[in-house]
């Protein structure tokens, strides 16, 4: 494991910050609800819960509609959330945040446009090993329709990209990178700045996948000169039905539009429609206002306690639980990265992971039983699924105390 | 939501790990493949029936202990038994773990398979349990898959 980031600065208080979520006092089956499932969603400090309900209690009608005050309100508050986004993510001008419904809104949009006008029959898309089905199936649908070819960046046992194979992968015939920053299953940080410089060497342009990476680390899109990345609100503490793509300006404004509709024309006659400049001319129709407002108040919460506080503290957490659950015989951890996020996958000998799922839910413990929307990723450890407990800073030493007595117990039962 | 601990009973523990009936017979009559596309649980049934009677049945694939489970006893309930019985079973067993029936149905044929009448309150694991019914459904109705999708 890499040294421990920010390991000088002040802790977090999680403390205090536990009494920022309800759901961490619930009970389920007679125990406290311990929430290891942050990398399916994470939850949403009281304060993100908060402005979304006054907006639809106080502030509630359409962005960019006429000259009503309220509409004006709405507007300025949607796009300074916009405003909130760009920086967080490091990039140039608001103008190149778009915002989707989440990351697979965002990837089928890049694929379904910038991929519509540049892969043709014979072209390759190179993915990696360990991607999400979001950032394999709308390439796989583009492949299909083009006549293209799709690659893949292969890994190690441990969970890491084989880079030395880039330079074979990246051909004149490769038209777009999609890797994920974080793995999902595995946890792996891929070094995207890395990959992103060797396949600009070749011109090609990259897609980054940083729905895992956005809420441990920080990003800055234009120290990695990622062409897209994109993420979703709600692995990020914020709500649901609110995602972003970041575009290089370049390539949004050569964009055709994707769904047409209001909000992103400059005018319509029945001859012809002359669309809004990017980001305008990605989001048709009424957007979640709320869920985009929300979203900023998310990552003004995320940057008060600091990312670098955050990574240093799950870090801990993460170091903490590999530990004691590496000391269970029959437990085997899926992804061992040198760099890791904090999520453990992992598998018991003689117990499928849906019914140790199911066992840890009966102690009150949430984690994720499944293939994680990662078959292939499934299929390259040659198991069905995996069980996986994903940490976030409200998360404490104490639960994973509770998550390692539950396997245990688990194991007992199944022995 | 009850304890999905309860769900755990020996037997059905004891059934996952030591499952009757498993194997393939080689010459079978009827045969299905079942699949369970969420869990990824997967299930191979060969049946030899003759006389209207399920003679032999025997089973192989993976899938949690629910599945596993469910697929031993079920072999062992319907072996011998009248086609008739066996579909009967399949009704019964689906409603119960669905939690289809009017309260107070009685559910005779099911016997000890009513250890299972616990997984109507796991909505997530309905579908282990009632997967090799659904394969014995369509290997009887000379369907070559099932899909609990």
């Amino acid at each position: 494991m890499s040294t421990t980031p920010g390991a000088d600065l002040q802790p977090l208080d999680v403390a205090v910050i536990r009494k920022d979520f309800s759901l961490l006092s619930r009970v389920l089956h007679g125990k406290p609800v311990i929430y290891l499932d942050s990398a399916v969603s994470g939850q949403m400090p009281i304060q993100v819960i908060e402005r979304m309900a006054k907006y639809e209690r106080e502030e509630h009608t359409n962005v960019h509609r006429g000259v009503s005050t309220l509409s004006q309100e709405a507007t300025d508050f949607y796009e300074a959330a916009r405003e909130k986004v760009r920086k967080f993510i490091g990039a140039g001008s608001i103008k190149e945040i778009v915002w989707t419904r989440g990351t697979t809104e965002a990837i089928n949009l890049v694929a379904q446009t910038y991929g519509r006008v540049h892969v043709k029959e014979g072209d390759e898309i190179l993915l990696s090993a360990m991607e999400h089905h979001a950032n394999i199936v709308p390439w796989q649908m583009l492949a299909q329709e083009k006549g293209a070819t799709i690659k893949v960046i292969p890994m190690t046992d441990a969970g890491e990209l084989i880079l030395e194979a880039l330079d074979e992968l990246l051909t004149e015939r490769t038209k777009i990178v999609g890797v994920v920053h974080v793995s999902n299953v595995l946890g792996t940080v891929n070094p995207v700045k890395e990959i992103i410089a060797r396949a600009h060497v070749k011109g090609i342009p990259v897609l980054v996948d940083g729905a895992q990476a956005v809420p441990h680390l920080q990003v800055n899109v234009q120290d990695l000169d990622a062409d897209f990345y994109v993420f979703s609100g709600h692995k990020l503490s914020g709500p649901t039905g609110i995602g972003v793509l970041y575009g290089k300006l370049a390539h949004l404004e050569a964009m055709p539009p994707w769904h047409g509709g209001g909000n992103m024309i400059r005018s319509v006659s029945w001859e012809r429609t002359t669309y809004m400049a990017a980001p305008g001319k990605f989001e048709a129709g009424t957007p979640p206002i709320a869920a985009a407002i929300g979203l900023g108040v998310a990552i003004d919460y995320i940057t008060a306690l600091s990312l670098d506080r955050i990574a240093a503290y799950e870090h801990e957490l993460l170091l903490y639980a590999t530990e004691r659950l590496s000391r269970i015989p029959s437990l085997r951890i899926l992804g061992n990265a040198n760099e890791k996020a904090s999520v453990i996958s992992f598998v018991v000998e003689g117990i499928h992971p849906h019914d140790l799922g199911s066992l840890l839910d009966g102690d009150g413990v949430v984690v994720r039983a499944g293939h994680h929307c990662a078959q292939p990723v499934m299929t390259r450890f040659g198991v069905p699924a995996t069980t996986r407990a994903s940490f976030a800073y409200f998360n404490t030493r104490e639960e994973v105390d509770i998550l390692v007595s539950a396997v245990e117990k688990a194991i007992e039962l199944f022995r | 939501m009850s304890d999905p601990r309860e769900l755990y009973q020996q037997v059905i523990l004891e059934h996952n790990k030591k499952p009757r009936n498993f194997g393939k017979l080689e010459s079978c009559t009827h045969h299905a493949e079942g699949h369970n596309p969420l869990c990824g649980d997967e299930l191979s049934l060969t049946l030899v029936v003759a006389n209207g009677m399920v003679q032999d049945i025997k089973f192989t694939g993976s899938g949690c202990a629910i599945d596993v489970a469910s697929a031993s006893l079920m072999t062992g309930a319907v072996k011998g038994k009248p086609v008739a019985e066996a579909e009967a079973m399949a009704e019964q067993f689906r409603g119960m773990v669905r939690g289809e029936l009017e309260p107070g149905t009685q559910t005779p044929l099911l016997g000890k398979l009513t250890l299972f009448s616990g997984v109507k309150d796991l909505p997530s694991r309905v579908k282990c349990a009632v997967l090799p019914w659904a394969t014995l459904h369509a290997a009887l109705k000379g369907e070559a898959e099932a899909s609990t999708e």
